[in-house]
């Protein structure tokens, strides 16, 4: 059994979000609106080393399968985690990341002065202008979210 | 072009096409518009004003009553649902039932377009926030077109708060639609937005900024000057000093071209002198008019009615 695994063992069904930015794995439960309160069997892994990209995180969550819907938010703050779902401890499907061309209920608009900051019953919409570095557009007070900006949301 | 229950709500919005139409529309409008008096007799305008406000939501219930229309509403949060704490998509539901379109001004940005999604009447943008008060910058368009005879090709100064002022924001997103050149002047503290300079550049719009108007008074064709905000500043001695330099006089305008135009979306506090109100620089005062004719095409517009 290597380092890695005596970490945290394989699972045998659920989801396995690898390569996430490192100290964003918490970040990342939060935007999938994991609480811990649901139940379910989470393994987190905070500042790992990775061959790739030096440190990373790793998320396991057992006998859940993540919608694609739900997995695109994450490339708001980890864009190169990679997701393999599993089924009896083997890799069954691998979801690339996809950034959709409108992102809705996440993130906050950066604007204070935005409609969406004020108590109103509405979700944040927003159109994405630029992926790389990432910038968003809200639809109700136009302004630009950037990728840094999201980052202080946490 | 049929803006029959269309909202007005982001200069952004809008096509070069459909500002054009409605320039077209206040113009003819503004020959004959005793000809349109009794159109609205059977609609209510809804002017629902979050922010305290003169001047607009005067300008609005003059043009909603000369075409025959009423109008309900209110024109500060205090005593009204809002001060209960009902949310404005509340209020634009309810006020939907009694109204035919809805006037908001609103301190919160994207204010109009929330309320536009939760009725099916359309609304009107009196001014949100900072960013959008899209009837004036029709307004400003059409008192340069008037004044001027033509948009494209002129050189126009923005002077004064380029960061904050919502008027500023508004028209610099609707003259991006236009060949002009803009030319922003402003204290270093006030500038323009990279945001919008960025939605310029992407737009080809010649841009030159600089903070000392005498290095350009020579050069432009229409000078668009906005109020210096106090609050903005931290240092109040700073405030003074700066107010100073920014102030019109007439030997300000020694080097300014004979037709140049001095437009402002008032109120006017110290930056334009009285004595150049007697110049034929100023248009200020015509440009509320301007704006009373533009609100009544638009209203009309949205209520189905073609202007010929």
């Amino acid at each position: 059994m290597s380092e890695q695994e005596l970490r945290i063992r394989k699972i045998r069904n659920g989801t396995v979000i690898d390569h996430i930015t490192a100290g964003n794995a918490l970040n990342v439960m939060k935007i999938l609106g994991l609480t811990g309160k649901e139940g379910l069997v989470i393994s987190v892994a905070i500042n790992v080393p990775s061959s790739k990209y030096g440190r990373k995180d790793i998320l396991k969550i057992e006998e859940r399968e993540l919608k694609q819907d739900e997995v695109n938010k994450i490339i708001l703050i980890a864009p190169n985690a990679t997701i393999n779902i599993i089924k009896d401890y083997q890799v069954i499907d691998k979801k690339r990341l996809k950034l959709p061309a409108e992102l809705k209920g996440f993130p906050k608009c950066v604007n204070p002065n935005c409609i969406t900051n004020s108590g109103e019953p509405v979700e944040t919409e927003f159109y994405v202008i630029q992926n790389e570095p990432l910038r968003l557009r809200c639809k109700y007070c136009q302004r630009v979210t950037s990728q840094d900006d999201i980052f202080k949301q946490f | 072009m049929d803006f029959k229950n269309k909202s007005i709500i982001s200069i952004r919005d809008m096509k070069r096409e459909e500002i054009d139409y409605i320039i077209k529309s206040a113009e003819i409008l503004h020959e004959n518009w005793r000809n349109y008096t009794n159109y609205l007799s059977d609609k209510i305008l809804g002017t629902l004003f979050f922010e305290p406000s003169t001047r607009t939501r005067i300008s609005f219930e003059t043009a909603m009553k000369r075409l025959g229309g009423m109008v309900v509403g209110f024109s500060a949060p205090e005593g009204s649902s809002l001060a209960k704490g009902e949310n404005l998509i509340d209020t634009v539901r309810v006020v939907e039932n009694y109204c035919d379109a809805i006037v908001l001004r609103h301190p919160l940005e994207g204010a109009a377009r929330l309320a536009a999604k939760y009725v099916k009447i359309p609304v009107i943008n009196a001014g949100t926030g900072a960013e959008e008060h899209p009837t004036q910058a029709l307004l400003d368009l059409y008192t340069i077109f008037k004044e001027k005879g033509t948009i494209d090709g002129l050189n126009i100064a923005l002077l004064g708060d380029l960061k904050y002022g919502r008027t500023i924001h508004s028209l610099t997103y609707a003259l991006s639609n236009y060949k002009v050149k803009l030319t922003l002047v402003s204290p270093p503290l006030m500038k323009i937005r990279e945001e919008i300079m960025e939605d310029l550049r992407n737009n080809k719009i010649e841009v030159k900024e600089t903070s000392n108007l005498d290095d350009v008074i020579s050069e432009i064709d229409v000078l668009y000057v906005t109020r210096i905000q106090r609050e903005r500043f931290a240092d109040p001695t700073e405030y003074e000093r700066v107010k100073g330099s920014y102030r019109i006089e007439l030997k300000t305008l020694k080097n300014a071209k004979k037709d140049l135009i001095i437009m402002h979306p008032l109120p006017r506090l110290e930056e334009i002198s009285q004595e150049v109100d007697y110049t034929n620089h100023a248009v200020y005062f015509k440009q509320v008019k301007y704006g009373l004719i533009v609100r009544m095409a638009i209203l009309l517009l949205i209520f189905g009615f073609e202007i010929k």
